[in-house]
């Protein structure tokens, strides 16, 4: 970032982090495979859950089948947190983590 | 199975579907209702943790969520209960609400019983089943088995029964 036009004020020595604080990073819904839960019913809950269209929710459900796991939802800490439990709910296995 | 009937998911059960689905869904009820242990993997599936490397994070987590979490469950069962007929056999009619709410509650019962008998995704059921058929016929396994099976099928047709979503 460009500090030009901040007064300065007591400049101090700062390293170089160009890296987001971590407290400014999104967190991430995660749906993990497992072995019961139905292809069309696990489609059918990210319809349900999260507005997705059929094309989408599919999609999804593919990366959770081929690759073990997908994020399914990226947002504020508290909101992965109700999403993640909201997917407990009906049963898919869901935790949060940061993005 | 379910088909769709006008607005509505309906099914025809025979005497032992209605034996079996109660069986299930009163087990249900029961391992939630009877002080959660959570070291028992069938509850660590339904209940997972949410941050699985904090479980300091997770069980606080936990405090704030599982009684909700527990109750809607505990409700949705009771939906397959409430809907079904008391004994011998009968017609089924579920509206939206009733047919999310079976979906719920069949997945739980299913990821209850293939948590007990161990299912993986390498897993073929049919000749899981053969196996435990050779074994000795009268098995509960083989009865577990063939009750997890049927429950798969009776989720899937009733996904198919439900309108579009939108």
């Amino acid at each position: 970032m460009g500090g030009m036009a901040l007064p300065q004020v007591a400049p101090v020595e700062t390293p170089e982090i160009h890296e987001e604080p971590a407290a400014d990073r999104p967190w991430v819904t995660i749906v993990w495979d497992d072995p019961v839960n139905l292809m069309s019913y696990v489609t059918w809950v990210f319809q349900k859950l999260f507005g997705y269209s059929k094309e989408q929710a599919e999609q999804l459900m593919m990366d959770v089948h081929t690759k073990g796991k997908a994020v399914v939802s990226t947002g504020a800490r508290e909101r992965m947190e109700m999403d993640a439990n909201q997917l407990h709910g009906y049963g898919l296995w869901a935790t949060v983590d940061r993005a | 199975m379910f088909r769709r009937i006008g607005g509505q998911c309906v099914a025809t059960f025979e005497h032992d579907e209605v034996r079996v689905l109660r069986k299930v869904a009163a087990e249900v009820v029961g391992l939630l209702t009877d002080g959660m242990d959570h070291t028992d993997p069938v509850v660590s599936r339904l209940f997972p943790d949410i941050y699985p490397e904090l479980p300091e994070d997770s069980q606080e987590f936990r405090l704030y969520t599982e009684g909700d979490l527990k109750t809607g469950k505990i409700d949705q069962a009771g939906a397959i209960l409430a809907a079904l007929p008391d004994e011998g056999e009968g017609e089924v009619r579920l509206d939206g609400e009733a047919a999310e709410a079976w979906l719920r509650a069949i997945n739980d019962a299913r990821l209850a019983m293939g948590t007990r008998l161990e299912i993986r995704a390498e897993t073929d059921l049919g000749e899981e089943l053969d196996e435990a058929v050779l074994e000795d016929p009268g098995s509960s396994r083989v009865f577990q088995l063939s009750v997890y099976a049927y429950l798969g099928y009776l989720q899937e047709s009733l996904l198919n029964a439900l309108p579009e979503i939108k």
